[in-house]
């Protein structure tokens, strides 16, 4: 396309990150697709989880093992954050879907929500495994 | 003729390739799927923490456990494969690094959800205890 016609002026490309100020809707889009990743990577753990189990006891308890050590749990409350951030960010898409939420001042708003509410709901989550004796 | 018109009235003539359409409604009604399954893998994975060989083997010999997590796995592989593809699509301009990449895709997501799933009901059905 650059090249479509001879001689014409260079056309600006498309903004860039380094050339936006962050704003709150943009910080919550991209770590929307950074969670769904992550959780590409919590999948792998949930099939490691199933085929341990399949395996017999010692596997299962090796790799329960694996999950509960420190760095483990970083792992599992990172799985938690992205869960939680993944579902609530795929909500505001639903609403957008349905043609609601566009407002930039709603947009902030949820976009603020889901990030503080998918904060609130992981430390909840694991608060609750704390007081079930689970950590 | 199709030399006087414009590069947008081309691509109007042309229209929609119509198939991106399919991608978009099977992510969102993954999505949706996924909604309440997630928040139970959530409240059962907070039952399995910290739980033994024989919880976790009792636990998913309930239809319900095992019928759950197979769905939770069915939807969760098919939307992932879904989301990754986009991602490959957007950042990989090269022609053969995004054939395979999404061939990659396509292709682990299929080989670890069923895997999975059998994982799941070799437990379920009661082959679990070697």
């Amino acid at each position: 396309m650059a090249n479509a016609t001879p001689g014409a002026k260079a056309r600006p490309l498309s903004p860039h990150a380094q050339v936006w100020r962050w704003h709150v809707t943009m910080a919550a889009s991209i770590l929307n697709r950074a969670t769904g990743a992550a959780l590409y990577g919590g999948a792998i753990i949930l099939m490691g989880w199933a085929l341990s189990l399949a395996s017999g006891p010692v596997a299962y308890d090796n790799y329960m093992g694996l999950l509960g050590s420190i760095p483990g749990k970083v792992v599992m409350f990172g799985l938690t954050l992205s869960v939680f951030y993944h579902l609530f960010a795929g909500l505001r898409h639903l609403a957008w879907d349905s043609g609601k939420g566009f407002a930039p001042a709603t947009a902030n708003q949820t976009a603020w929500a889901a990030l503080i509410g998918s904060g609130v709901a992981s430390v909840a989550v694991w608060v609750l495994a704390g007081f079930m004796g689970k950590l | 003729m199709a030399g006087y018109r414009t590069p947008l009235g081309r691509a109007r003539g042309l229209g929609a390739a119509k198939s991106g359409v399919g991608h978009f409604i099977a992510e969102r009604a993954s999505s949706v799927a996924l909604i309440p399954l997630v928040l139970w893998a959530v409240w059962a994975a907070l039952s399995l923490a910290g739980g033994g060989y024989d919880d976790a083997q009792a636990w998913l010999r309930s239809p319900i456990n095992a019928g759950l997590l197979v769905l939770l796995a069915l939807a969760g592989f098919f939307h992932m494969q879904l989301g990754m593809r986009v991602i490959i699509e957007d950042y990989i301009a090269r022609h053969s690094t995004r054939t395979v990449l999404l061939l990659a895709n396509l292709f682990f997501c299929w080989g670890a959800g069923v895997l999975t799933v059998l994982a799941i009901l070799k437990v379920a059905l009661g082959g679990g205890a070697n």
